[in-house]
């Protein structure tokens, strides 16, 4: 229930709905759009990247030099959770084709093309199989299907919201290859939504060009995750899935290939070797490392592990400076502070509003642009609304789709929503949500090419742990469309270059050496990477906790 | 959610202190309760969810969170109340905690999950026959409807499934999250959630409509009908791709 001292806002909102309502009708965007330079203005001086002190320069590795997320570069600039000599890399305790270090979307579709390439593979995952961002996304994923769309307008709206960044052969890659993972996935048993013609059901999400949103109504990464997790369990002779044991560092042969990786048994606190003729990284994000104190829309494990493991062996990362943030979190109430409020709303008709109801940006600008509209709406144009814990928001108005698309369509397509907020008393089809921009995606990544392939041999990355096709800012619906198509990809040519790799004797070489750069850069800290989670203990419970020595599983 | 080091409460994205539209209610002080998280008492705060609850009592949560947004199914928990026989379910991640609540999480649910080709199976009744015997059991008691925390109708789509009616348990069975807490309350022994799995995968790949669009555009892009246009757009100046992305049309 919102509180009382924001009913004469809310009043607003419903006062001038019928205007706006009109102004949808008529065809014409309810909101002139941004031009490039308005676009450039707005970003300059209200996205969170911009900030100087968002970014600083990393000290050591392949990338040393270049300004990164200042977050990023602390998880970088750390020590490792082993030491190589106490392992004895003559006796690995698993061998396999593939490890694929993560068991989200991109993770268990390299596993099933990899199996049916012929490659056997093991999952090491941190949580469960599918607790992954995956399983998060709601609104839907892009594919050019329809007609009146092509894979090349697709191709040139990613680029556009990617401030032409992106890499050309991924983009190409990833557009291209829709129309084909939305019968992969139909095939496996994905129930999308579809017109009474048969045809796809298909919304704008923000930046598109054409409607091209396919959606399962608001669950469609659970139901694709869900799918792709019952088929991995369909082959657990080809698939062996390790759960609560995430991959903390990458093992490599003394050729400089890939060659598997240690894993941590995170309930027991044993480690284990496993030697793999090729290594998929399939980590996800790093919402969970909280960049700039934002809430964030990710879940508990995203902590970017597969970039400070990746990066030790040698890897490049790339647009480490870019981070993604949605520009409709949950603002109120304080429970579900920075959850994700899916743009599907917006792309459905829902709009975004100031606290007199007035319609202040473009609904479906691309994220980074929308999100930093917001932040000036409330912090320079003091139009906001704020909570009673001092978060900021502005409207979503969500009982405006119910106007446009028929009564019962929120009920019926927004079920994951309308649930979120009725526990509170918010009854989202007859009033707005309170929204601001939420912490949601690592737009860079490690760097790679077509075929998943990054600078080491046999090292593979999919999904949001890569770099380069979505620039510096991804459109909705183009990640759940990226970790099915690369870690498709991923799965495919890793499976093609087992077939002929001999992998040398094994080393952990590289953590010792990048444990002397640390020393020669003169970086003294305490931090340990990869995080595996995050702490949300109080402080006070922390200043009790006082070990003086960690003895096993004693602390 | 809690405040903590990484995590404050209060964003850091603000330049500078915004001026406040209205005087903010002065925040009154934090109302506590007790909860007994697995049978030890903790004073929380009184809106905390379940899994902020735990975390505020100072438990670093391996098993037991996963989205921590309500679509995973990690969370879930069972729980009782002071004076009330009844045994509760819920996520701890969207359930509230309240006064006196006994609650426990349960770290996994075990269940068997037959292995089966999609590709073998036929769209009915016999699916359901060969993999999930156990469903004819179900004496339609309603307990795992009851303790569906999305409020599913989960017993009439174990009934849909008996029955051979895929679309309906397709349809019923949409929103689940697989937390297991219906098959930990059936006397039947039923493992709900993966029959609803199952219903799913039968009806999206034999029994949804296809779409002609989608037949049609595959075969464009076997038969390479965009190559032309994409060698062009990725070898485009960027200036060039700029003026034609801001010239394009919206539908």
């Amino acid at each position: 229930m919102y509180p009382e001292y924001m009913r004469d806002s809310l009043k607003l909102v419903d006062e001038t709905r019928q205007k706006r309502l009109e102004l949808e009708k008529s065809g014409k965007p309810v909101f002139a759009p941004m031009t490039a330079e308005e676009r450039d203005d707005v970003l300059n001086k209200f996205h969170p990247d911009y900030k100087k002190e968002s970014r600083r320069v990393v000290h050591i590795g392949p990338n040393k030099g270049e300004e990164i997320t200042t977050e990023v570069a602390d998880i970088l600039e750390s020590h490792s959770r082993i030491r190589a000599e106490l392992f004895n890399l003559d006796k690995p305790d698993y061998e396999t084709d593939i490890l694929i270090v993560g068991g989200g979307g991109a993770g268990c579709a390299a596993a099933i093309i990899a199996m049916q390439n012929g490659a056997k593979s093991i999952i090491s995952t941190k949580l469960r199989m599918g607790d992954a961002n995956s399983m998060m996304s709601q609104g839907g994923m892009q594919a050019a299907v329809p007609a009146k769309d092509s894979p090349t307008r697709h191709y040139l709206d990613a680029m556009g919201g990617g401030h032409f960044d992106n890499k050309p052969d991924l983009v190409r890659a990833m557009t291209e290859d829709g129309p084909e993972v939305v019968k992969w996935l139909e095939d496996l048993g994905v129930v999308w939504d579809k017109n009474p013609d048969h045809s796809m059901y298909v919304l704008h999400g923000g930046g598109t060009s054409r409607k091209r949103m396919h959606s399962c109504r608001d669950y469609t990464g659970a139901i694709i995750m869900r799918t792709l997790m019952d088929e991995v369990r369909n082959h657990p002779d080809e698939i062996t899935v390790l759960e609560f044991m995430p991959t903390v560092e990458l093992i490599m042969d003394k050729k400089g290939h890939c060659a598997g990786g240690v894993l941590y048994n995170m309930e027991t606190e044993e480690y284990f070797m496993v030697r793999a003729k090729a290594t998929i990284i399939a980590t996800g994000g790093y919402g969970r490392l909280h960049i700039r104190g934002f809430d964030t829309t990710n879940h508990y494990g995203a902590t970017g592990d597969g970039l400070i493991m990746a990066y030790r062996a040698g890897a490049k990362l790339m647009y480490m400076d870019s981070v993604q943030y949605h520009p409709t979190g949950a603002s109120f109430p304080e429970q579900i502070a920075g959850f994700l409020i899916t743009e599907k709303i917006r792309g459905a008709g829902g709009q975004p509003l100031n606290r007199h109801g007035e319609l202040f940006v473009f609904p479906r600008e691309p994220r980074d642009v929308e999100s930093a509209a917001f932040i000036r709406e409330c912090l320079e144009r003091h139009n906001g609304i704020q909570t009673p814990s001092g978060r900021w928001g502005v409207w979503l108005d969500s009982p405006l789709i119910d106007i446009i698309q028929g009564a019962g369509y929120l009920y019926k397509n927004f079920p994951a929503m309308v649930r979120q907020f009725i526990r509170y008393q918010i009854d989202i089809t007859k009033e707005p949500m309170l929204v601001y921009p939420s912490l949601h995606y690592q737009n860079g990544g490690v760097e790679i090419n077509a075929k998943c392939e990054s600078n080491i041999p046999g090292l593979y990355v999919a999904g949001e742990a890569s770099g380069g096709v979505h620039g510096r800012n991804r459109l909705m619906g183009n990640s759940v469309l990226d970790y099915n198509v690369f870690g498709r990809r991923a799965g495919k040519y890793a499976a093609e270059y087992t077939k002929h790799v001999k992998l040398d004797k094994l080393s952990l070489k590289h953590i010792t050496a990048y444990e002397n750069e640390l020393k020669k850069a003169r970086i003294k800290t305490d931090r340990m990477a990869p995080v595996l989670l995050p702490s949300y203990t109080p402080e006070d419970v922390r200043k009790r906790q006082l070990t003086a020595h960690y003895e096993g599983t004693l602390r | 959610m809690m405040a903590n080091k990484k995590a404050p409460a209060k964003k850091k994205a603000a330049p500078a202190k915004p001026r406040p539209v209205k005087t903010k209610p002065q925040e009154p002080p934090k109302e506590m309760v007790m909860v007994y998280i697995m049978g030890k008492a903790h004073r929380v705060p009184a809106d905390a969810t379940i899994m902020g609850a735990i975390e505020y009592a100072g438990y670093q949560i391996k098993r037991g969170a996963g989205c921590r947004e309500g679509f995973c199914g990690a969370c879930a928990t069972v729980y009782r109340l002071p004076g009330d026989y009844k045994i509760y379910t819920g996520l701890a991640c969207t359930t509230l905690v309240q006064e006196g609540m006994w609650l426990s999480q349960l770290p996994v649910i075990p269940a068997q999950k037959p292995v089966y080709d999609i590709k073998k199976l036929e769209p009915n009744v016999a699916a359901f026959q060969v993999l999930y015997p156990e469903i004819f059991r179900c004496v339609a008691c309603n307990t795992c409807t009851k303790a569906c925390p999305q409020s599913l109708e989960v017993m009439d789509y174990i009934q849909a499934a008996i029955r051979g009616d895929i679309e309906k348990v397709m349809d019923l069975s949409f929103d689940c999250l697989s937390c297991g807490l219906c098959a930990i309350r059936c006397p039947a022994e039923i493992v709900h959630y993966n029959v609803g799995i199952l219903g799913r995968r039968l009806y999206g790949r034999y029994l949804a409509p296809k779409s002609p669009e989608l037949e049609a555009r595959l075969k464009e892009i076997q038969q390479k009908k965009y190559d032309k246009e994409y060698k062009e757009l990725m070898s485009a100046k960027r200036d060039v791709l700029k003026k034609r992305y801001y010239a394009r049309d919206t539908e």
